[in-house]
């Protein structure tokens, strides 16, 4: 059936995409004087280069990996969840919610109640969207992106009117207290004699997105609603057909999405700004597209892809402290991942899948391979046929 | 609230309801041919900033005006290369034009002008300047329809004009041009067409390409006649408050004539807090009209107020023989 080896499908046709948004931006890079060289050499050594770079790199992926879960697991179903957004906005109204209002004893309870509240307030923000696909029939597409301005305006009304201390003119919330300070990577590392750089904000929650990676693989590929999940991605009228409730899938599918999301709020509010301020998600939500685009919707993938997003923003972070290539470099690339991972798929994939045929050695009773290309990488088809 | 006051919000609602109406209709050709744009924002930005940029460097806004055609004309032939030649994902594709536009226009502003991502401020020839109709002077002391001329339909550029004679245009091409016919049958059963020796490709290329030419002009008026210059992300989301317009007018040229002019409103009540006190009695916060766009859109959407049923084609690339 398939004409490619899987090989190529799960690593040269993402290796190719990514090498051509590469030379793209390259190119863009060459085109407003700067040196494309010299830039990369910068964006290693501030990312990589020291403890305290990779304190931040580890931190923004943290991020990525969270909102790229979440994206990623709503492609299994076949349903593109563009609300991370507005979701980790709502998860980090939840965590502050619980931070400030909860008098937790240490933060590993704090962790647990927070994440929790994080991850049922991003799970809210999702269900919405998805009963009204399931219920309603209105896309999930459309209403996601209503939903992310509608959170936007809503957290723009609480921290104005509802949260912001007697006095402060910041729109932002109270400081949480000490008690629930999650432990940075330096205080982690400190006892095991690991020298690791103070300032920088990655925190505890990393290993909370690691095993987020190991219980998303478990719940996709080796449980029960992992397999409707997937089963109702491939084939609808399938999956109905064999009694599984498109419903429930598509509820339950956009709930773990949106609590994906939501907790991506443990790292940013919790970990980093320890107070809610406006604006606190900065974008990583639509990157979680770029990343699960990337990261062909596996856990492995999405790691590996949200690290080296991170590695992309305190790199062009570094860039733009140092030369004159604007922050917005890193928005650019993202856009051309996005753009040859995800839309223009089939331009890499169809003269590879050509190519693969034509060197197919006549073997053993082989069934006749399609040439027919499929219309698009099966997982980031997100459309209903509606 | 007094006459002079209802005449000078509706003054505002034009000027904002402009670039709305421009992208939905912008929208509307292109899902009328089964070509989902969730990248109207990208364009409309990306024309923002060159027809600014233009403008800026040239003098001339009418120059600046192709340059925001063509930007905008540029991603939508990207656009196109992705859903229609390579089939790939329409909603993945407008999201990636949204980025590109979003980190170019900084990118390129910062090149060209170093000002921090912004064009450096228009005037003059550069601009579009609020044209005055005829008699507009002479009937300004007239009761009632004085005001109402001199203030309301006279003193806009002539964008605004444009963009209100492309709703009976549209209208005409959609519904009463073998074109346009065959535009809708593409959004609704591209087989059809196909089977009828047109071609399939070649009519979502140019809806897709009309929709380009929409932006365009809607970007330019950002920048060139309702504000003077380019400021970075200065489309604000009016892109999809336009996506969310087309939805409201279930995807017709005149519905969303009055879904951009509503929406519009919102955004002129937004500033004038003290009206909506005046008129209700409560005060309400301008957060919540800010989004009252956005809601009213997933209330829509959800069929509680009347259905609305996209072209059936929409968001499928078209194979043939499947």
């Amino acid at each position: 059936m398939d004409v490619m080896p899987k090989w190529a499908e799960v690593i040269l046709v993402p290796l190719i995409s990514l090498l051509l948004a590469a030379i793209l931006s390259a190119l863009v890079i060459l085109s407003i004087g700067e040196d494309p060289i010299a830039a990369v050499n910068l964006m290693v050594k501030g990312a990589l280069g020291s403890t305290y770079g990779w304190g931040y790199t580890l931190y923004y992926a943290t991020n990525f990996i969270f909102t790229g879960l979440a994206v990623a697991v709503a492609f299994h179903a076949r349903l593109f969840n563009i609300g991370g957004e507005g979701q980790a906005m709502l998860g980090g109204l939840g965590v502050a919610l619980a931070a400030l209002y909860i008098p937790w004893p240490h933060w590993t309870l704090a962790l647990i109640g927070a994440g929790t509240m994080a991850a049922l307030f991003g799970a809210v923000w999702a269900a919405i969207p998805g009963w009204l696909q399931a219920k309603r029939g209105s896309h999930v597409v459309i209403t996601t992106i209503m939903f992310n301005f509608i959170a936007a305006a809503l957290l723009n009304y609480v921290l104005v009117n509802v949260m912001r201390p007697p006095g402060s003119m910041d729109p932002a919330s109270a400081r949480f207290p000490e008690a629930v300070h999650l432990p940075t990577l330096h205080e982690l590392l400190a006892p095991l004699g690991i020298a690791f750089s103070k300032s920088a904000p990655a925190n505890v929650s990393l290993l909370v997105a690691v095993a987020a990676c190991v219980v998303v693989w478990l719940l996709i590929w080796r449980t029960r609603l992992g397999y409707e999940i997937r089963a109702y991605g491939h084939s609808q009228p399938a999956a109905k057909y064999a009694g599984i409730s498109p419903v429930r899938i598509t509820m339950v599918t956009m709930i773990i999405s949106g609590a994906l999301a939501g907790l991506m709020a443990i790292n940013n509010v919790m970990g980093e700004s320890e107070r809610l301020v406006l604006n606190a998600t900065e974008g990583a939500g639509f990157i979680g597209i770029a990343v699960a685009l990337m990261g062909r919707s596996h856990p492995v993938g999405v790691f590996f892809a949200a690290l080296l997003f991170g590695f992309l923003y305190q790199g062009g972070a570094e860039l733009a402290l140092w030369t004159s290539i604007p922050r917005e470099l890193i928005v650019v690339i993202q856009a051309l991942v996005i753009l040859f991972t995800g839309a223009l798929d089939n331009m890499v994939r169809m003269p590879l899948e050509r190519l693969f045929l034509m060197f197919r050695r006549p073997g053993p009773p082989s069934p006749t391979p399609e040439t027919e290309p499929k219309p698009g990488p099966r997982s980031a088809q997100s459309e209903s046929a509606e | 609230m007094d006459y002079i006051t209802l005449i000078q919000l509706l003054d505002s609602t034009v000027r904002l309801a402009t670039p709305l109406l421009l992208a939905c209709l912008a929208g509307l050709f292109s899902e009328r041919a089964g070509v989902f744009d969730i990248g109207l924002e990208g364009k409309m930005l990306a024309a923002a900033f060159f027809s600014a940029a233009l403008a800026s460097l040239t003098g001339s806004v009418w120059l600046g005006l192709a340059a925001g055609i063509g930007a905008s004309m540029v991603l939508s032939a990207v656009h196109g290369l992705a859903s229609i030649t390579f089939r790939g994902n329409q909603l993945i594709s407008g999201v990636a034009i949204n980025f590109l536009a979003a980190g170019m226009t900084v990118l390129i502003a910062q090149d060209w002008f170093a000002q921090g991502g912004r064009t450096p401020s228009l005037f003059g020839g550069a601009r579009f300047e609020p044209i005055t109709l005829p008699f507009a002077e002479a009937m300004e002391n007239a009761p009632i329809i004085g005001p109402l001329y001199e203030e309301l339909i006279s003193g806009h550029s002539i964008l605004v004009y444009a963009a209100f004679l492309a709703v009976p245009l549209t209208w005409w091409i959609l519904f009463r041009t073998r074109f346009g016919l065959r535009l809708r049958a593409v959004g609704e059963n591209p087989a059809a067409v196909d089977t009828a020796g047109v071609s399939v490709v070649g009519l979502r290329y140019a809806a897709v390409g009309i929709a380009g030419l929409l932006c365009g002009v809607a970007g330019a008026y950002l920048s060139t006649a309702l504000q003077a210059g380019f400021v970075k992300d200065m489309s604000a989301g009016r892109g999809f408050i336009a996506l969310a317009a087309l939805i409201f007018a279930k995807w017709r040229p005149w519905y969303a004539l009055w879904a951009t002019l509503l929406f519009g409103l919102f955004g002129a009540l937004e500033t004038r807090p003290d009206v909506i006190q005046a008129v209700i009695g409560i005060k309400v916060q301008g957060q919540l009209l800010g989004a009252l766009p956005y809601l009213m859109t997933v209330v829509i959407l959800a069929g509680f107020v009347g259905k609305a049923i996209p072209p059936r084609a929409g968001g499928e690339p078209y194979v043939k023989e499947r």
